[in-house]
């Protein structure tokens, strides 16, 4: 082999090896470990819990109106699907690459659905997100990249949704960013809302996931509109000012109401300082309180 | 192929590597990120297990033993307050969850050292091959630090990326809640800090935490806790560790 073609080759082998170093392989099995906001994930919210929510004046309102039974008219059934749901739900992953047969290239990542989640198919082929007047739906237009081993995705085109699943809700004009960061067999995802419609500053909650060899099933597709005794034309809602469950978190743990209408300065430290006099321990709890065994607990 | 095999090597190595026999930098040197600076708690999970003092008995989430649980069910703050050890809710592996805000810098080129506002508490990160010496257990425990590199960059002249790992051992007993769940002084604490950048341009950290502990967990407790970095140190409240806010 002459030193012209070897150097050649070299250069191949470098070229083709480079991008592969810069990336890490996400595919596999993860486990959500639902150690933090146990409940919220499981069971769900209580009705008026929304410390620590950044939402404006408008996304109060509109979490105030919620019925649970919303969700029960046939047009609102899906309505909890969108991709947020990967923070908000308690379900594992499923991630598989797409690759291009000709070149082995990946040309896009895909989260698995689940039985309340459309699949998120993460593009890296550099395509453009569509044009904002394209249609929205729950699963949305997402794109990757990556920066050394972290992948971000950016997801558009969402349908209005949820952002917590007791009526705190996400406009169509919402974006989702989610951040993948791999530590060996554990991965943490960062997911950040930013919806100029309901939020005065982005939402940000951050997941954890352990590889499992055990398959993670792929369920779909999600969400079977059926009837579920909600008769067709009624909308369930409260009233302003009618919301019966207002003063839950008072009643179950002593938090102060104008803590659980959250607010963005419901999530930063200094808050406490404004609750802190209205605030004493609450007795021992008696109703979803967690134990060795228990969902969420896990 | 000699020169792919070179290359490769380069690629495993830490940016910034002295290379031709030359010693590595110092930790300080090789960052590949920079946690330095003021943060702030960003609340927006386990919001009632964290920003006030949950009920007892609540224990949603934590994959506690039934002697976790009996221990925990014991819990009385004025007991605490009567110790006169009220700071157990801020020890290593419950700090992160605390609201607070905190300060990093780098006490010298070896060194990390973290503060926190709330409970006045500081952390050590020793890079190296630094070497605990016997004593006893303490709140924060010894800490041991490592740069995990990334692959974009390396070698290349790109920009240098990856996380900061602690390892933290020789913890005193203390509580991952406020409300008494517990861990034992054989404890471990593993954390991973990681900076993401929002699109917004705020940047955040991002640390991921695994608590171990053969009596009171059945399995290692996950969570992770983020951070919006801070131009300057306004904000900064130095309070006292309290039993029961």
């Amino acid at each position: 082999m002459t030193r012209k073609r070897m150097l050649f080759i070299s250069a191949i082998l470098l070229c083709v090896g480079i991008p592969a170093l810069a990336e890490i392989d996400l595919s596999g099995s993860w486990t959500s470990k639902n150690h933090e906001d146990a409940m919220e994930r499981g069971a769900g919210p209580n009705p008026d819990d929304w410390a620590g929510l950044p939402f404006n004046d408008a996304g109060r309102a509109k979490a105030l109106s919620f019925s649970q039974s919303t969700i029960s008219m046939p047009e609102r059934i899906c309505w909890f699907q969108t991709q947020w749901h990967v923070a908000a739900g308690p379900f594992s992953l499923n991630i598989r690459s797409e690759t291009d047969p000709l070149t082995g290239k990946i040309v896009a990542w895909v989260l698995g659905g689940w039985e309340t989640r459309a699949p998120m198919t993460i593009w890296m082929d550099g395509r453009p997100h569509p044009s904002k007047n394209a249609p929205h739906d729950q699963t949305g237009f997402t794109t990757g990249s990556w920066n050394g081993d972290v992948l971000t995705a950016y997801t558009t085109h969402i349908k209005t949704g949820y952002m917590r699943r007791n009526g705190a809700a996400s406009s169509d004009e919402a974006t989702i960013t989610t951040t993948f960061i791999r530590h060996g067999d554990m991965m943490t995802l960062t997911l950040v809302m930013e919806d100029p419609v309901y939020l005065t500053e982005p939402y940000i909650l951050t997941r954890s996931y352990m590889l499992t060899p055990t398959p993670v099933a792929v369920a779909g597709p999600p969400c079977v509109v059926g009837y579920e005794g909600v008769e067709s034309g009624r909308v369930p809602h409260y009233l302003p000012g009618k919301n019966p469950f207002v003063e839950e978190m008072m009643r179950l743990y002593n938090i102060p109401k104008e803590a659980s209408l959250g607010g963005a300065e419901t999530m930063y430290p200094e808050f406490r300082d404004k609750i802190k006099d209205k605030f004493v321990i609450p007795g021992k709890c008696k109703i979803n309180c967690g134990a060795p065994g228990a969902l969420g607990g896990n | 192929m000699v020169l792919v095999g070179s290359s490769l090597t380069l690629y495993a190595q830490a940016p910034g590597r002295g290379g031709r026999g030359g010693p590595p930098p110092a930790p300080k040197a090789a960052a590949p990120i920079d946690v330095t600076g003021y943060w702030v708690s960003i609340v927006t999970e386990d919001w009632r297990y964290r920003m006030v003092t949950p009920a007892p008995g609540d224990y949603q989430g934590v994959p506690m033993t039934q002697a976790a649980v009996k221990v925990a069910d014991s819990w009385d703050p004025a007991k605490e307050e009567a110790s006169g050890d009220v700071c157990k809710s801020y020890g290593a592996p419950a700090i992160l969850r605390v609201p607070e805000r905190l300060h990093i810098t780098w006490q010298d080129d070896q060194t990390l050292k973290m503060e926190t506002d709330a409970g006045k508490q500081t952390r050590i990160f020793h890079f190296g091959d630094w070497k605990a010496t016997e004593g006893p257990h303490t709140l924060q425990g010894n800490s041991v630090a490592e740069w995990e590199m990334q692959g974009g960059g390396r070698g290349r002249g790109g920009p240098a990326m990856g996380s900061l790992k602690v390892t933290t051992t020789n913890l005193k007993a203390g509580f991952l809640r406020k409300n008494g769940v517990p861990y034992s002084d054989n404890a471990g604490l593993v954390e991973y800090y990681d900076l993401v950048k929002e699109r917004n341009g705020d940047q955040l950290l991002v640390v991921t935490i695994v608590v171990t502990d053969p009596m009171y967990l059945r399995e290692p407790f996950i969570i992770s806790s983020h951070f919006k970095k801070l131009p300057d140190e306004k904000g900064w409240n130095p309070t006292a560790c309290s039993a029961r806010w």
